[in-house]
């Protein structure tokens, strides 16, 4: 071993506690978004007119990122780099047919493919809005549906938390997933009016739901075939009046007998 | 032009010795998931290493260059590097690579390669200021054996340190910046700087009396 004596060994000390005194310092805010576009890995975004006006849709190699509306291109860029701390530019050239036949209904989301990119949400957030993407176009499903199709019935609140945070709404259609007192409630593209105008657009009728709710009516049952469903299933949707039953709860169809609808699924 | 980093005379990522370090110890490999992260989708996973290291990378560039301008444009280019190396690794190689010691050496070849063309300039390593500022400053770094604790920790104590660090043989610097400022181990610091222990030792020994006669000499220059 080095036998050195105290007299040389302080000042390399000192040196040495100096040197890690020396602050780390933060890179600047410019370096990721550089290296992200140096690398091809910069979002980009497509302007596209939807019944509640132009909205801009981002997307990275793992999928659509974001969603939003916005006055200008330029202010959504700026909101998305806010958003995400990532560079975006406009892409090159038209959307994709598929997305443009999605947001105009002319094609089912789940039969184009769309891929999401979800990143810096939870499990729990993925897995509400990945359900909320199950509900088909003209139909809408409660919170409490999700909570519980996901394996959280008790987290409503929860479920309503996450579906606000939607970075994708509209191609996630977080404006199907409604209060089941028939209260269309909130939404965060641009709060509950953009909410009807979508849902009246997909023809899910919000106003006659609202007054079946009002009414007391949460449920529609098939005498003929003792099944029971969410009023806008499209299960029940072409049944004969006469056949037609309707409940105020799902306890109260099972106590009639009726199942669940296997579609819709309107109870466990 | 190479997609790595390699350059004549400085070995790149493909003969990183980081990586041949954790094979060698595998046990001292630190299990971390962004290695399997990488090796399963590179493009979704390579944001999160960049945020990760970000800070990490520029402070050693700015270390070793002396400058903001050059540091953020080594650390720039070095994370292009990595991302185009690992584009290339396939996934039981990145699963192996030990992370932080492969971008510092990253980062370390392409500070290198920029010396080579033009030398390194001493400016702006505090927020602003100009040439003769900085020089000030240097003089203003004490005796080390004098007080340290409160006399060092000075914001422009540590910007005269910074300037002289900078302004060490690139060899010195390398090695007292990786063990002292970057308080890695000598193990890391030989491996990144592609040496055997004792070498790295010997340097970092070496630069650290470079240091001490270069902070004696600015207290001289700064009396006479």
């Amino acid at each position: 071993m080095k036998t050195q004596s105290k007299a040389s060994d302080s000042p390399t000390l000192a040196i040495a506690r100096s040197l890690a005194a020396l602050p780390r310092e933060r890179a600047p805010r410019s370096l990721l978004p550089a290296v992200l576009k140096k690398v091809g890995l910069a979002d980009t975004y497509w302007e596209i007119e939807t019944p509640i006006g132009r909205i801009f849709i981002a997307h990275s190699r793992q999928g659509i990122s974001m969603v939003s509306r916005a006055r200008s291109a330029r202010e959504f860029e700026r909101a998305f780099e806010r958003r995400t701390g990532r560079p975006i530019e406009r892409a090159k050239g038209k959307p994709p047919a598929d997305l443009r036949a999605v947001v105009a209904g002319r094609r089912k989301a789940a039969d184009a493919h769309l891929r999401f990119d979800l990143r810096g949400l939870s499990e729990f957030e993925r897995a509400v809005l990945l359900k909320a993407f199950e509900i088909p176009r003209g139909e809408v499903r409660p919170y409490s549906w999700i909570a519980r199709e996901i394996g959280h019935a008790g987290a409503v609140r929860a479920t309503g938390s996450a579906l606000a945070k939607n970075p994708v709404p509209v191609l996630i259609p977080c404006h199907r997933v409604v209060r089941s007192d028939g209260h269309l409630g909130n939404y965060s593209l641009g709060g509950p009016r953009n909410k009807r105008t979508l849902l009246e657009a997909e023809g899910a009728q919000p106003a006659t739901l609202e007054k079946l709710a009002a009414s007391g009516v949460r449920y529609f049952g098939n005498e003929a075939e003792k099944y029971f469903c969410f009023p806008t299933c499209g299960g029940i949707g072409s049944l004969m009046r006469e056949n037609l039953v309707l409940f105020g709860s799902d306890r109260e169809a099972l106590a009639a007998g009726y199942r669940p609808c296997a579609a819709c699924r309107p109870a466990a | 032009m190479s997609t790595t980093c390699a350059t004549e005379g400085f070995p790149g990522p493909s003969e990183s010795t980081g990586l041949r370090l954790v094979k060698g110890h595998a046990a001292m490999a630190p299990a971390d998931p962004r290695n399997e992260e990488l090796a399963a989708d590179l493009d979704a996973a390579f944001e999160g290493l960049v945020r990760a290291f970000q800070d990490r990378l520029y402070s050693f560039a700015l270390r070793l260059c002396g400058n903001r301008e050059d540091a953020e444009e080594v650390a720039q280019d070095s994370f292009v590097r990595a991302y185009r190396a690992l584009k290339t690794y396939p996934a039981e190689r990145i699963r192996a690579l030990s992370l932080q010691a492969w971008l510092y050496r990253i980062t370390l070849n392409v500070a290198r390669n920029r010396w080579r063309g033009k030398r390194v300039r001493l400016v702006s390593l505090g927020n602003g200021g100009s040439d003769g500022e900085d020089a000030r400053r240097a003089w203003d770094v004490p005796d080390a054996s004098e007080r340290p604790d409160s006399r060092l920790e000075r914001e422009q104590d540590r910007r005269g340190l910074a300037s002289l660090v900078a302004s060490l043989p690139e060899r010195y610097r390398a090695a007292i910046i990786l063990r002292y400022v970057e308080g890695l181990r000598l193990e890391e610091v030989a491996a990144i700087l592609n040496q055997p222990l004792g070498t790295a030792k010997s340097n970092v020994h070496r630069a650290v009396n470079l240091l001490r006669r270069a902070i004696t000499d600015s207290r001289r220059a700064k009396r006479s």
